[in-house]
């Protein structure tokens, strides 16, 4: 009797073992290629708004935005709503193209590999997000880019652990784009329009050529 | 199989390790395998020694998982 329990419990521990490891793969490279677009219509739009153009150098936003008032609303009220929109577009659009691929797979969205995915990387981005609301409490403005492309970063190369492996290399290059941002400052719109931007888009159609085509 | 289940992808040599198999042994049971589409096989080189890989398909996983369930059938019908 107990020897049957011991193979039960032996099936059950390698099931369990396997379900661990699956790893979320229906992550469709076409929802990078959308956030890429839609983080640089993004930056863009934060360009005409300061009416400046890329690599002006430094300084020029906090002279410039700390005067302006455009569209109705000052530059912080701009800025968060226009990182908030791209944000809500690219989830959106990561969701869309993600259950797309899944269908084609028949395999399922919302199944324990996509929770164990979401879980990690929600945690570094958490922690992103707090850290970056302690940035502006503190009115280091300058550090939000650099910091966003770190933690992101860092939540890509946690991630790729529990869906497509390809993640890992875009995390870091992001980390090291965002280390390096850290040292010119009055260059953060320009690092995150390539790491959010440029970025998402080249890995966006390497992986979609390497699963999807 | 169980390791390739719960593993990306396993090498030769960590294979043979933990199952503690002769070489022909291994060779010969992942060749069935592979023959049988249940797994596919990677050649890399780790500076200039060849290193085989082995990972589970689809299929492969799928027909792990009928085994298990077959083999819990056979223990739960067993007094």
């Amino acid at each position: 009797m107990d020897q049957r329990n011991q193979h039960l419990e032996n099936l059950t521990e390698i099931r369990a073992l396997m379900e661990r490891s699956s790893r979320f793969i229906s992550l469709s490279g076409l929802s990078g290629v959308a956030a890429g677009i839609f983080a640089l219509l993004g930056a863009a739009a934060v360009y005409w708004y300061l009416n400046i153009s890329p690599f002006d150098g430094q300084n020029v936003y906090y002279i410039t935005a700390e005067n302006l008032s455009r569209g109705g609303m000052n530059y912080l009220t701009f800025f968060l709503m226009d990182a908030g929109i791209v944000l809500v577009l690219a989830l959106a659009s990561g969701i869309f193209f993600t259950t797309r691929q899944a269908r084609k797979k028949r395999l399922k969205m919302w199944d324990a590999s996509s929770r164990r995915l979401l879980i990690n990387m929600a945690i570094p981005l958490g922690a992103g997000g707090i850290f970056c609301l302690g940035l502006l409490y503190h009115g280091y403005f300058g550090m939000v880019a650099p910091a966003t492309l770190i933690f992101y970063g860092l939540a890509c190369i946690n991630a790729s652990k529990y869906t497509l492996n390809d993640i890992r290399n875009l995390g870091i290059l992001e980390v090291i784009l965002g280390l390096i941002s850290t040292f010119f400052l009055g260059y953060g719109l320009e690092f995150w329009a390539f790491g959010f931007g440029v970025l998402h888009i080249v890995y966006g159609l390497i992986m979609y050529y390497k699963y999807e085509k | 199989m169980s390791m390739l289940v719960v593993n990306d992808w396993v090498d030769f040599k960590t294979l043979k390790e933990m199952l503690g198999l002769s070489d022909g042994n291994l060779a010969s049971h992942l060749k069935t395998l592979e023959s049988n589409d249940f797994i596919k096989i990677k050649k890399e080189f780790i500076g200039r020694k060849p290193q085989t890989s082995y990972s589970v398909t689809d299929s492969g996983k799928k027909a792990f998982t009928e085994h298990l369930d077959a083999l819990e059938e056979i223990i739960r019908q067993s007094k």
